[in-house]
């Protein structure tokens, strides 16, 4: 009996657009049956990889093997023909199909719809039979949430008979729970000899659920290794090509005057929901607040109110005098008087204008500055350019270039310059949410580091993050949020993933006799209330 | 208003809807493959004005309504290559086409035919005729049915029967067929159509391709059908008309037919009952009625009658991304 042949195998991939290659000369074997990794930070080539082996692009050299046989690849269709099938980072479905159209839809078997639809039905039952992927055929996509949304995306795979399937970063959009139940389902298809292809940047997800895994870095494919034999620290240095801190390194907190003090606010939403009930805490001088929780629990209003645009009442004193409350005259700007400065939880949109160059992006806000004008009328462009040249320097924002738009920088870039924004004003409150939101590991680890700094020196952050390791890691006490209250205060080196887990399902040490599955059913029925509400 | 009168209203409102049918039709395709289409009224004229000088030339209007479907094709492809291939502003290329058509009819037809832009008048074969349907004649005496099948169903010209009919065989391909499918996903998300393995540019060819066709039909019903030979300007506007009509239909075609009507019937009570006597307290003016249709379009447009949700990606140019 000869070897099994590798149910992929790239051989000499090469990719370039323009000036920047993306593949350089990457040659990679999958093993059929396994669950295959590729890790690497954002631009490292992976998705470009993947895009060449599902034919969206061509590669300018090298050759696919799929299961021993050289195949070519020029489009879409010749991929889902050699038996792949690919997840898309962003679903590819159409909101107002139902399920069943969507898994139909260029999968037809003839001119009319009616027999494909109705095969296509029976398919998918048998489909939730082998796999356990149950979803209602005739909702519509957008009426489920986005965790059945990227079921629908496997079944579509599936349905087109894929052997072999690529998921890009799958879990990016997904709760916790919803995240274990996507690896069971890929557990599952391994069992029955499907082969998985996981691009992740997230080092939790290669130790816990592949059997080998490749790590890309900058383009070239710098190792391939079994799962077993490798560790997160290794991988990561792997990844980044320096030996990164996985831990955050910081010293004890020097707390001293309080700074910030909130007592019994409450936010109710322009839809007259009641987001934030009754919350109140401190933050003192050189300390770090971490508000846990799952997404849509309070915690973005509680930093909207805080920074000017959202409106609450209660009262919120900052070095001793109150801000105001109402709405009517508190705004990003009144914030900024008062030295609170804000990096929201979106930067995309809230952040950044995507659109406009770094060193316009680096003003707003901070346009009235004196020192950003040139006469009472125009404003000094060159003196705002060199500034945002300096600060993007000192925030090692790369490329240092001011005149490049936002939109051109990587996440973790764009983050570090909303980041240098803020931090270089000193503020005495920095508001931060998700700092490290869809940001590589290198650049999380320099963010962290920042953070860290403006506490050192003496000043009140308020950290919002749905990453728990984030909040362990960097918080000097931690506060727990649950539909709109907040369930408790840990300390980091008191507590654990476990006991804060609970805690975000709303569950207090009183009644924290529950089994793990109880708690994943609450946590998910939280992600799937906090989603319903956002839409609506 | 005695029951007759009321049939010939009604009778009037099928023909004056046909075209309006037609182009709404047209655009329902197009826009569904999510290109918007403002340049109907620009592919209806050319139509209408080649349709009746070929129809004149040959004096066949079979020949005369090929020619004018195949000259609305041509425009309909010119919009494909700006807004598909070279992903221009697909609002721009519809104007500029209409502004074409605009001049290029007149200019050509006061050059061939010296009569400012005007066709000669069409007669016989050069024109479309009547239809009288089997049993018209015997089954008119037969109370209710019998003149609403012989005045109303009865009589008309082929074109009015094709847009009719086209209605419910614009549903069925729409929600019937493979190409149905492709066609609204690829107006909703691209993209999903595109993984899927199927051209996106080539799903939107096939959908202005059609677009083409039916505009061809209604510039040529006006100009050899409505009327008797091509007048400057002659589409009036029904272009926006029946863009308007698209919106209010939702881009369903049931619909479409519904909304078509509506206009049709405003047209046809301006047309029948010049000024209107309220009770002998005042009379409506024709300027009025005859505004009517503008008006409602304007309404609908602005958004009055419930929110109509366009197909996701309309007006989008499609760039593949990962």
């Amino acid at each position: 009996m000869t070897e099994t042949a590798p149910a992929i195998e790239l051989k000499g991939i090469s990719k370039s657009f323009g000036p920047v290659q993306a593949n350089k000369d990457i040659s990679i074997r999958v093993m059929p049956g396994t669950i295959h990794g590729i890790i690497g930070e954002n631009g490292a080539g992976k998705s470009t990889l993947m895009s060449i082996l599902y034919g969206f692009y061509r590669a300018d050299s090298g050759e696919i093997f799929i299961n021993g046989r050289k195949t070519e690849i020029p489009d879409s269709q010749a991929a889902i023909r050699a038996g792949i099938g690919m997840v898309f980072q962003h679903f590819k479905l159409v909101k107002v199909f139902s399920v069943l159209e969507n898994v139909v839809l260029g999968a037809e078997d003839g001119e009319m719809l009616t027999p494909s639809l109705v095969k296509a039905r029976d398919e998918l039952t048998s489909l939730a039979r082998d796999y356990g992927l149950n979803v209602d055929p005739d909702a519509l996509i957008e009426e489920i949430g986005v965790g059945m949304q990227q079921r629908v995306e496997i079944l579509k795979a599936l349905y087109r008979q894929a052997d072999i399937l690529i998921l890009d970063e799958p879990t990016g959009v997904l709760t916790p729970a919803e995240a274990d139940q996507l690896f069971r389902i890929l557990a599952r298809l391994k069992d029955e000899g499907k082969t998985i292809i996981l691009i992740t940047h997230k080092l939790r997800e290669i130790m816990e659920i592949t059997d080998t895994v490749s790590v890309m870095r900058r383009g070239e494919m710098t190792a391939t290794v079994k799962t077993a034999d490798t560790n997160p620290t290794d991988l990561a240095e792997r990844m980044v090509g320096r030996k990164v801190l996985l831990r955050v390194d910081k010293t004890p907190a020097k707390p001293r005057e309080t700074i910030v003090q909130v007592r019994n606010l409450n936010v109710t939403d322009s839809a007259g929901v009641h987001r934030v009930k009754d919350v109140s805490f401190e933050i003192r001088g050189g300390e770090i607040l971490g508000l846990a929780g799952v997404a849509g629990n309070g915690q973005s209003e509680l930093l909207e109110v805080l920074g000017g645009y959202e409106a609450a009442t209660g009262e919120v004193l900052v070095n001793g005098s109150p801000i105001d409350l109402t709405g009517a005259h508190s705004d990003g700007q009144s914030r900024r008087a008062r030295s609170i400065a804000h990096v929201p939880e979106d930067r995309q949109h809230e952040g950044l204008i995507m659109n406009f160059q770094a060193w316009e992006n680096m003003a707003f806000g901070y346009h009235h500055d004196p020192a950003y004008q040139r006469n009472r009328l125009l404003m000094d462009n060159t003196t705002i350019r060199a500034d945002t040249r300096a600060k993007m320097e000192r925030f090692d924002v790369r490329p240092p270039d001011p005149d490049l738009a936002a939109k051109s920088f990587s996440g973790g870039n764009q983050q570090k310059l909303v980041l240098a924004r803020e931090i270089e004003r000193n503020p005495d409150l920095l508001l931060v949410g998700q700092p490290t939101r869809g940001v590589d590991i290198g650049a999380i680890e320099f963010i962290h580091q920042q953070i860290i700094a403006l506490r050192d020196a003496g000043k009140a952050i308020l950290l919002v993050s749905v990453e728990l390791d984030e909040i362990l890691g960097l918080s000097d006490r931690i506060a727990v949020m649950f539909d709109g209250r907040i369930m408790g205060e840990r300390l980091p080196h008191e507590t654990d993933e476990k006991e804060l887990g609970l805690l975000m399902a709303g569950i207090t040490d009183t009644e924290a006799d529950h089994s793990v599955a109880e708690v994943e059913a609450q946590l998910a029925e939280a992600g799937g209330a906090a989603r319903k509400e956002g839409r609506a | 208003m005695d029951f007759l009168q009321f049939l010939l209203t009604l009778d009037s409102t099928l023909r004056l809807s046909t075209v309006l049918l037609l182009a709404c039709l047209a655009g329902l395709f197009s826009e569904r493959s999510g290109i918007v289409d403002i340049g109907l009224e620009g592919k209806m004229l050319i139509s209408a004005f080649v349709a009746a000088a070929i129809a004149y030339e040959s004096g066949s209007v079979w020949v005369g309504l090929a020619a004018g479907m195949a000259a609305s094709l041509v425009f309909a492809m010119i919009h494909g290559v700006a807004s598909i291939l070279y992903r221009g502003d697909q609002i721009i290329s519809g104007v500029a086409l209409n502004f074409f058509a605009s001049g290029l009819t007149v200019v050509v037809g006061d050059a061939v035919y010296g009569q400012g832009g005007q066709t000669p008048v069409l007669a016989g074969g050069a024109r479309f005729n009547e239809i009288t349907l089997p049993f018209a004649e015997t089954l008119s005496g037969v109370p209710l049915l019998g003149p609403i099948y012989s005045e109303l169903i009865s009589g008309h010209k082929p074109l009015v029967y094709v847009a009719f009919l086209a209605v419910p065989l614009v549903w069925w391909v729409l929600f019937r067929t493979r190409f149905g499918l492709r066609l609204r996903a690829v107006g909703e998300n691209p993209s999903s159509v595109d993984t899927a393995g199927v051209s996106v540019v080539g799903m939107r060819f096939k959908a202005l391709m059609i677009t083409g066709l039916l505009c061809g039909i209604a510039g040529a019903y006006l100009s050899t059908s409505q009327a008797a030979g091509f007048g400057k300007e002659m589409t009036a506007g029904r272009g926006y008309i029946a863009l308007a009509a698209l919106i209010f239909a939702k881009w369903r075609p049931i619909h479409a037919m519904g909304a078509c009507l509506l206009f049709g019937l405003l047209e046809a009570i301006a047309n029948l009952y010049p000024n209107i006597d309220v009770f002998g307290l005042f009379t409506i003016p024709v300027q009025f009625t005859q505004t009517l249709p503008y008006i409602l379009t304007v309404i609908i447009l602005g958004g009055f009658i419930g929110r109509a949700m366009p197909p996701a990606s309309i007006g989008q140019p499609y760039v593949k991304e990962r």
